[in-house]
């Protein structure tokens, strides 16, 4: 069965569907709703037998790259462009087809927003290659 | 326990390991290679006591482990067998024999290992965990914690282990272990104090009972600190009826005792903190005056406490706010800007204390600057929840008509897509 990444993004992607505030400025209970909805998802992929991995990243990034011979790593922390991508976390699915993968990140984006509508936010569903097959 | 007939309880069989280690290390074996055949003897015992208990489980496996110790002098490949096999391990259990343990402790516990090995090495060697156990609990592949392990050994190869140790790092050992607790399938808390509690059977330095203490008087709030939902709890709204007043009565025995020496020591002082939060029958009876003596001894332990125990001084800043007002509080963690600016800690306590003096919109800001840093799950979700929770009782947020009550916590929105359920009998 092929794996997938359903990668939620802090920013960048498409267009959003729609704009809304951050979430520490939604009403209490729609936070509430959205991070039961989170929990949610990942009890139903485990149930599934769909569950692989989730994770979530913290917004702060470096970018670093060799430095030279006898020299410290270059950094640069920012400022990046707000137009950059930054990847927020991840569900890690393993499932029987790509239309699976698409079917569970469309759920995923479902999540309750402002109001509990939902977000319709965009995922990016990134197949994982498989090792090469060992040797038999 | 009679000699006649042992059954198989791994609770004892784990106690005997630091034991049967420190013997053979004792008798002049090379740790590393006396904590290989013990591993083995252990795997032995745990497939031939069943049917044939031993008589003397100590002795029995001190004579296995060293038969596996001459045959791995002969073969390397008992190496490779014993990484492979490690798999059923017992549950804690008491024991006794402090001396042993301290000795082994010692061991894996020498200054020159990281700090990620002497952890490693000593819930193996002196907690009696297997390899795959350790790493359940750390979340790291299974050949991560054993490459950690056998490098953690390559480094004690040939040394010879009979100079005391270094009890601070043994302590601090200890402490990493009981902090990284909190998930996991293992209950490294539980072990953690498993272990401190033997380490004061091994020495009577009050630090050592100091952390015993801090480790149970923390433990004792266990229950209460997350809802059902798995959401964090903060002190002040705890249920105090949750909290295991046997434990907290151990606790501030053992604490006592350490104090009695008049030997402070950080962790000592911490215990004594967290003894006057468990001692307070509810929130507004918490002895902040108290508490803020005790802060004032632990910042005054070191000689730069911005530089050297920053924490202390963050700790110290909310019972500041406590005592003499927020104000106050709030100007405390200014000194430490420079040092924690960047931590969610930092930003969560001086939205407590904007919180505290009903300054709501600069809370609602501190909190939301502090989930944005916060490192983990539960307590990012736990400071957007009090970012949000402060915006909204701003009068102003009522006004606003997205955010009026709108149904429970936690409740599916009406008409939410139904779950795709994964095809039955799909493979």
């Amino acid at each position: 069965m092929p794996k997938y990444l359903l990668l939620k993004h802090y920013r960048g992607g498409p267009a959003p569907h729609h704009p809304f505030p951050p979430m520490d400025q939604w009403a209490p209970e729609d936070v509430e709703a959205h991070i039961a909805f989170q929990r949610h998802v990942a009890d139903v992929l485990r149930e599934n037998g769909e569950y692989v991995d989730a994770q979530a990243l913290t917004p702060t990034r470096t970018w670093v790259r060799y430095g030279g011979p006898d020299a410290a790593p270059v950094t640069t922390d920012g400022p990046h462009p707000e137009t950059s991508e930054l990847v927020a976390g991840w569900y890690m699915i393993d499932v029987e087809s790509y239309e699976r993968a698409l079917e569970l990140a469309a759920y995923v984006s479902s999540e309750p927003g402002p109001g509990q509508e939902p977000l319709y936010e965009w995922l990016d569903v990134r197949e994982v290659m498989s090792e090469a097959p060992a040797a038999e | 326990m009679t000699r006649t007939t042992p059954p198989l309880d791994e609770g004892t069989l784990r106690a005997l390991v630091p034991r049967v280690l420190a013997g053979l290390v004792r008798r002049g074996e090379d740790f590393d290679a006396a904590e290989d055949a013990l591993q083995e003897a252990l795997i032995e015992a745990l497939r031939v006591w069943p049917e044939h208990p031993a008589d003397d489980p100590q002795a029995w496996l001190t004579t296995v482990a060293t038969r596996r110790l001459v045959d791995a002098r002969r073969s390397e490949a008992a190496r490779a067998r014993r990484e492979e096999a490690v798999h059923a391990e017992p549950p804690p259990g008491p024991t006794e024999e402090g001396d042993d343990t301290l000795f082994v402790l010692f061991c894996c516990c020498q200054p020159e290992l990281a700090p990620a090995s002497q952890v490693a090495l000593t819930l193996r060697a002196v907690g009696g965990l297997s390899t795959r156990e350790i790493a359940d609990a750390f979340y790291v592949p299974e050949a991560t914690i054993a490459q950690r392990i056998s490098r953690a050994k390559r480094t004690l190869r040939g040394r010879r282990l009979d100079r005391p140790g270094d009890l601070a790092v043994v302590l601090r050992v200890l402490y990493l272990v009981y902090t990284a607790g909190h998930a996991g399938r293992v209950d490294l808390v539980g072990e953690a104090i498993r272990l401190a509690r033997q380490l004061t059977l091994a020495t009577s330095e009050p630090e050592a009972r100091g952390l015993l203490a801090l480790m149970l008087l923390n433990h004792a709030r266990r229950a209460a600190r997350l809802d059902a939902e798995g959401r964090i709890v903060t002190l002040d709204r705890q249920d105090r009826g949750l909290w295991d007043t046997r434990e907290i009565a151990e606790g501030v025995r053992v604490l006592q005792s350490a104090l009695a020496v008049q030997r402070p020591g950080h962790y000592q002082i911490e215990a004594a903190i967290a003894a006057l939060h468990d001692d307070a029958a509810s929130a507004e009876e918490t002895d902040w005056p108290q508490i803020l003596a005790w802060y004032d001894d632990l910042v005054a332990l070191t000689d730069d406490p911005v530089r050297q125990d920053p924490a202390a001084v963050l700790g110290r800043a909310v019972a500041v706010g406590h005592v003499l007002g927020a104000a106050a509080g709030l100007r405390e963690t200014n000194r430490l800007r420079e040092v924690l600016g960047e931590r969610h800690r930092w930003h969560a306590v001086r939205a407590h204390l904007h919180e505290l003096s009903g300054d709501l919109t600069p809370a609602a800001t501190a909190y939301a600057e502090a989930a944005r840093r916060a490192t983990d799950v539960a307590e990012r979700d736990h400071l957007v929840r009090q970012a949000a929770r402060a915006r909204a009782s701003l009068p102003r947020a009522r006004d606003d008509p997205t955010q009026g009550a709108r149904g429970h916590c936690g409740r599916r929105p009406r008409g939410r897509d139904r779950v795709p359920r994964r095809r039955a009998g799909a493979r």
